[in-house]
């Protein structure tokens, strides 16, 4: 898939997400929105995940830390064809296996995650495990730049770098809002990239709604023996103009009014998107 | 084998126990490390994982000998469940291995999620339990884990009273399909069983049969169990002993027996009195409409005595003296005290 085509479709899992987060009644959609070009390049370009073979043991691991976003990552997953489309139409509700953070249950998804700070320490585990095995596969999580004031991702980080684990990649969904506000005035954490770079970490940075330079940030294997950071410098709400970078969409869930308005915009986008044929 | 803790047992008690031919066996903490090794050195998917933890948890031979099957991680408990959930989801069989004190309550978040609701088979053992650092204080004792594993869905919380049981909830342990918790003291325990006891999970274990008073005992006090019941028997007192190496699930059939065919019941624990075995025991006598002549055993809600293990577990009656005590108080009719 070109970028063009994955760009179109990042329109499409927008819509998708809006709609189920609207449907359900509760939802991070701002989160979402900023992940969301993060989850298309990793499952389009990046994981070798096969939803007719799950779970092969050989798949690349992928562990969603900053679970609270998982309306994104069932769009995306739907779309890859893990599981029914009209599955979504049951998050949320009494006896649904699809509830508002990522669960095994669900076919696709690898660890129950929603507390915060979780997922790397994870990663490292599954990470180790295939070094121990030497195994190609590699292992992925997103992170929040909120979560990171999290204290078990830095003894995560530390450890990442001491057993040298460059089959691990982490990536930071760089939207620099949390549910308080700005990250900067809630917990300042940065420098982030020389933090991690301390900790031992190949760190790059790059727009994280830019289809080429994420694919290049993720693709690229890191120096040997050095886990990957990617910065994916991000804007919360990205795609709705009147979510963009406002706090209450946070897990603020639209309208009806507001979710017309909102697919109305994102309408307008693809067909912009379909006449700038590349 | 480490001398036994010389204070551990009165004269009294250590001449029952040789009455009994009970023999001394070494430290549950150094029988885990041995029959883990021994496993881990057939099964290469076994691993360890230690926070610094590899002296306390009798573990340096092991990283001596299979050094590709020990993961260190340093001081850092919630890092240590993390990673041993992630290996266990690859297929690894993890065991996270750190003093109760710290893992039950600084990782418990990672063991809620990352092991028992994700649902991997992630071994959690917790080292040095209950009051084994007894004089280091509160901050390095245990008697809140089992309240809060308890309370936890998708775990197998395994307290063994000696080596038997310990060497047999490893090998359960190592071959489970989902969560287990084992807990270990560091203390030299008594061979309590004869040849040919089985050990099952989720089933007690029969020392003693009696009709006055049934002690139904977990860990490492199981041990001034027995010595007490064989005291009281002395006394005209017929007393049961129960070990019951699995706090959840409880063996109720074990205790609805008890319940039902003793005229009193005491339960015995390294924990505090709330929320661990004693109440599992009550709730499920209670439930069935029984309510025989009880007594809890544990640790009262009070800053815990100071002193070693020895001192603390005399102080609120885990000896056989104690709960000898109890027993025929409890059979008197008189007012529960210590």
């Amino acid at each position: 898939m070109t970028d063009h085509d994955l760009q179109l479709k990042a329109v499409a899992l927008r819509r998708r997400m809006l709609r189920l987060i609207h449907h359900a009644g509760a939802g991070h959609t701002g989160g979402g929105l900023s992940c969301l070009d993060i989850l298309n390049v990793l499952y389009h370009r990046v994981l070798r995940v096969d939803p007719a073979a799950w779970p092969a043991p050989g798949r690349d691991r992928y562990v969603q830390s900053k679970g609270h976003c998982v309306e994104a990552l069932y769009a995306v997953l739907a779309d890859r064809g893990f599981f029914p489309d009209a599955h979504l139409d049951t998050v949320c509700q009494y006896r649904s296996y699809y509830v508002g953070h990522p669960t095994r249950k669900i076919r696709g998804i690898e660890f129950n995650t929603g507390a915060l700070g979780h997922g790397l320490p994870i990663c490292l585990g599954l990470a180790l495990a295939a070094k121990m095995d030497r195994a190609p596969w590699r292992v992925f999580t997103l992170l929040g730049d909120g979560e990171l004031a999290e204290g078990s991702n830095w003894e995560a980080a530390m450890a990442a770098a001491h057993y040298r684990l460059d089959n691990l990649v982490a990536v930071l969904d760089h939207n620099t809002l949390q549910i308080t506000g700005p990250t900067r005035d809630v917990m300042s954490n940065e420098p982030l990239d020389e933090k991690w770079r301390a900790f031992g970490w190949e760190v790059r940075a790059c727009d994280g709604h830019d289809y080429a330079a994420l694919t290049a940030a993720l693709s690229t294997p890191p120096p040997a023996g050095q886990p990957l950071l990617v910065i994916a410098n991000t804007v919360k709400g990205r795609g709705v103009s009147f979510m963009e970078n406002v706090g209450k969409w946070h897990h603020g869930v639209p309208s009806d009014a507001e979710l017309a308005r909102a697919l109305a915009e994102l309408d307008a986008a693809e067909a912009k998107l379909k006449e700038a044929v590349p | 084998m480490s001398a036994p803790a010389p204070s551990m047992f009165t004269p009294a008690a250590l001449a029952v126990a040789g009455r009994l031919g009970l023999r001394l066996g070494r430290a549950n903490l150094e029988e885990f490390a041995a029959t883990l090794q021994e496993l881990a050195a057939a099964d290469r998917r076994i691993v360890v994982v230690t926070s610094d933890s590899r002296g306390s948890g009798k573990l340096a031979p092991f990283g001596q000998a299979l050094p590709q099957q020990i993961v260190e991680v340093g001081i850092a408990e919630q890092n240590l469940v993390g990673i041993t959930a992630g290996l266990a989801a690859a297929g690894k069989k993890a065991f996270g291995v750190s003093p109760s004190c710290f893992l039950t309550a600084r990782a418990l978040e990672q063991i809620k999620n990352d092991v028992c609701y994700s649902d991997v088979p992630g071994v959690l053992v917790g080292i040095s339990a209950g009051v084994s650092y007894g004089a280091l204080g509160s901050t390095h004792h245990s008697l809140h884990d089992l309240a809060a594993l308890r309370a936890i869905h998708n775990v197998t919380v395994v307290v063994p009273a000696d080596n038997f049981e310990t060497r047999e909830a490893v090998r359960f342990a190592a071959q489970a399909a989902a969560p287990v918790f084992l807990r270990f003291g560091k203390a030299p325990m008594y061979r309590l069983h004869a040849p040919g006891a089985r050990f099952a999970p989720g089933r007690a274990l029969p020392l003693r049969d009696g009709r006055d008073v049934a002690f139904l005992a977990t860990g490492e006090t199981v041990v001034h169990a027995l010595l007490a019941a064989a005291d009281l028997g002395t006394q005209g007192v017929s007393a049961r002993v129960l070990s019951f190496p699995t706090v959840k699930p409880l063996d109720a059939e074990a205790v609805l027996a008890a319940g039902r065919e003793c005229r009193a019941v005491v339960t015995v624990e390294e924990h505090s009195v709330h929320g661990g075995f004693g109440e599992a025991v009550a709730a499920t006598l209670l439930a069935a409409g029984l309510a025989p002549r009880f007594r809890l055993v544990g640790f009262p809600d009070e800053d815990t005595v100071t002193g070693n293990q020895a001192d603390i577990f005399r102080h609120y009656g885990l000896s056989m003296e104690g709960l000898g005590a109890t027993a025929r108080a409890l059979l008197s009719g008189a007012a529960p005290g210590r």
